[in-house]
């Protein structure tokens, strides 16, 4: 079994606006890139972000990039303006993306 | 015709004011045309402008303004680098006379200021048409204010009528870049590859060291050298509207192809479509390259025509915010922690919906539902600290939450200590379309 994580072999930085949320999520090494695409499904991310019952998960696809862009839609608790977070912005959920495991 | 480069001061309100001097010693440096940008404008950075200009007309721009300028100023008038900057928020032309007194007060004579307009929806037409446009969710009572995303051609308009300083208010962030680019090279409103190559590169700048180092470093991973020195980004802009991102010469930070890739994707939504009142950009088929250490080449970007509408963003009162925090650490610190969310949660869960973190053991990642927490098993963890939120409508709440966290000292478990409280008004958000035919933009010079 792979115990490795997305952290592995990825990068990740997150944005906010309103109440949405996006997460890029970026291949360190072009090889990967199938690995990513294939483990990081929109299934699996919604998932992982259960607990903050995103409205919708969508994923796109830049493969010239080797790079996706996750947009998670009501997980912030109102967003910036509303959430009682100390991270309203949900600045940190990029790591958070990067635990989920490699199956 | 040769290359516009433009560099980035400001990211946001409350950025590094010694910030924006390396960007201009190496705009200045290299030579050949140059603008400066400075975004300090964030959702809600606005709203609290708009509070700040009721409760003091002279005020409600940028606080850090003449902190921000006072560096610049001389170099960017007399190298003839054109200052484009929302630090106008709510109160243009009173930014605009900060900029004055501040180039008389270094002896600069009258720089050409020009004031952009036509954002504010806050009253009148304006505020009737966010009303239509919000239907329900426009609470007339507790409304405070909305102003829409302006573009980039009126700002090209008043560099090419002789600005060297633009003071805006709302505009879209990269539309401070796109334009001094329009003004530079010509183009036209149906110019959408351009518009759209440029619209990036200004999305690349408008988070200040986001692209050149900064919101990037992860010791082992990601390494960053000279952080605590970090360079603002430069980026030069070709006449087809690609752009190479570098940053100022002697400072700290990185611009690498994963860099630029992680801010290329920040707060984007869709990348088939990010839209800006200028032009519907498209990086499907963009290309990030390393052109050698430091200097990454963003090609590839295609526009698509402009929306008919403009985004407005609408401010309502809130009420209250107000949290409270105290401290546990040692032997069995945990337990103590949620023993103190427990007699929280009797004595208060009652009258307010209150959201609990414990510092240490879960505080960031969890939810306002506690939902996360909840699912954490007690364990072991030596230095805890809870804390408690909470928002209503009622002030009077919120300073019993304080008076009931601070009462844990004497009367929770034992060894609680470094209560801190805080509270502040709140203004939510709601954004809604405008139709663009409603909000005349302009441009007037500052007397």
């Amino acid at each position: 079994m792979d115990r490795r994580t997305l952290y592995d072999i990825a990068h990740a930085r997150t944005g906010d606006k309103g109440n949405h949320s996006n997460i890029s999520l970026i291949a360190y090494r072009r090889e990967d890139w199938d690995l990513l695409v294939a483990q990081a499904s929109e299934a699996r991310v919604a998932a992982h972000f259960a607990y903050r019952r995103p409205s919708s998960v969508t994923r796109y696809l830049l493969p010239r990039l080797a790079a996706m862009n996750f947009v998670l839609e009501d997980v912030l608790d109102g967003g910036v303006n509303d959430s009682l977070d100390l991270d309203m912005h949900g600045k940190a959920l990029s790591f958070h993306l990067l635990t989920l495991p490699i199956a | 015709m040769e290359t516009l480069a433009i560099g980035c001061g400001a990211g946001f309100s409350g950025d590094r004011v010694d910030a924006a001097a390396p960007v201009v010693r190496t705009l200045i440096a290299r030579g050949g045309p140059a603008a400066l940008i400075f975004e300090t404008l964030a959702e809600r950075t606005l709203a609290a402008a708009q509070l700040a200009r009721r409760a003091n007309p002279d005020k409600g721009y940028e606080p850090l303004l003449e902190m921000t300028l006072r560096p610049v100023l001389a170099d960017c008038l007399a190298h003839g680098i054109t200052i484009v900057g929302n630090f106008g928020a709510a109160n243009p032309g009173g930014a605009a006379r900060a900029v004055a007194e501040l180039a008389q007060e270094l002896g600069l004579g009258r720089p050409r200021i020009a004031v952009l307009g036509g954002d504010d929806l806050s009253e009148g037409e304006g505020r009737a048409r966010v009303a239509a446009s919000l239907g329900n969710a426009f609470d007339a009572d507790r409304f405070v204010c909305a102003n829409a995303y302006q573009g980039a051609f009126e700002i090209a308009d008043a560099i090419r009528a002789g600005a060297q300083v633009v003071v805006t208010g709302r505009v879209a962030d990269p539309s401070l870049t796109l334009g001094p680019a329009i003004a530079h090279y010509g183009w036209g409103r149906t110019d959408w590859d351009q518009l759209a190559g440029a619209t990036m590169a200004g999305h690349l700048l408008e988070c200040g060291a986001q692209v050149s180092g900064g919101y990037f470093a992860d010791p082992g991973r990601k390494e960053v050298p000279g952080l605590e020195d970090v360079g603002f980004p430069i980026a030069e802009i070709a006449p087809d509207g690609s752009t190479v991102i570098t940053k100022a010469d002697g400072t700290g930070g990185l611009v690498s192809a994963m860099t630029v890739k992680e801010q290329l994707l920040y707060e984007l939504h869709d990348p088939a479509a990010y839209i800006t009142p200028d032009v519907v950009a498209d990086i499907t088929a963009a290309d990030v390259e390393e052109l050698r250490p430091g200097a990454v080449r963003l090609s590839g970007v295609r526009g698509h025509p402009r929306t008919p509408t403009l985004k407005a963003n609408a401010f309502f009162d809130g009420g209250w915010f107000g949290d409270a925090e105290i401290s546990y650490a040692g032997p069995n610190a945990e337990a103590r922690a949620r023993l103190a969310m427990e007699v929280m949660r009797r004595r208060l869960g009652d009258v307010l919906t209150l959201r609990f973190d414990l510092i240490g053991v879960l505080s960031v990642l969890g939810d306002d539902a506690g939902a996360m927490l909840a699912a954490v098993p007690p364990g072991g963890a030596t230095d805890v600290r809870l804390r408690v939120a909470a928002r209503t409508d009622d002030e009077a709440l919120i300073d019993r939450l304080h008076r009931e966290v601070t009462a844990l000292w004497t009367g929770g478990p034992a060894g609680g200590g470094g209560v801190r409280t805080a509270k502040r008004r709140r203004l939510t958000m709601r954004s809604c379309l405008v139709p663009r035919e409603a909000l005349p933009a302009s441009f007037t010079f500052a007397a």
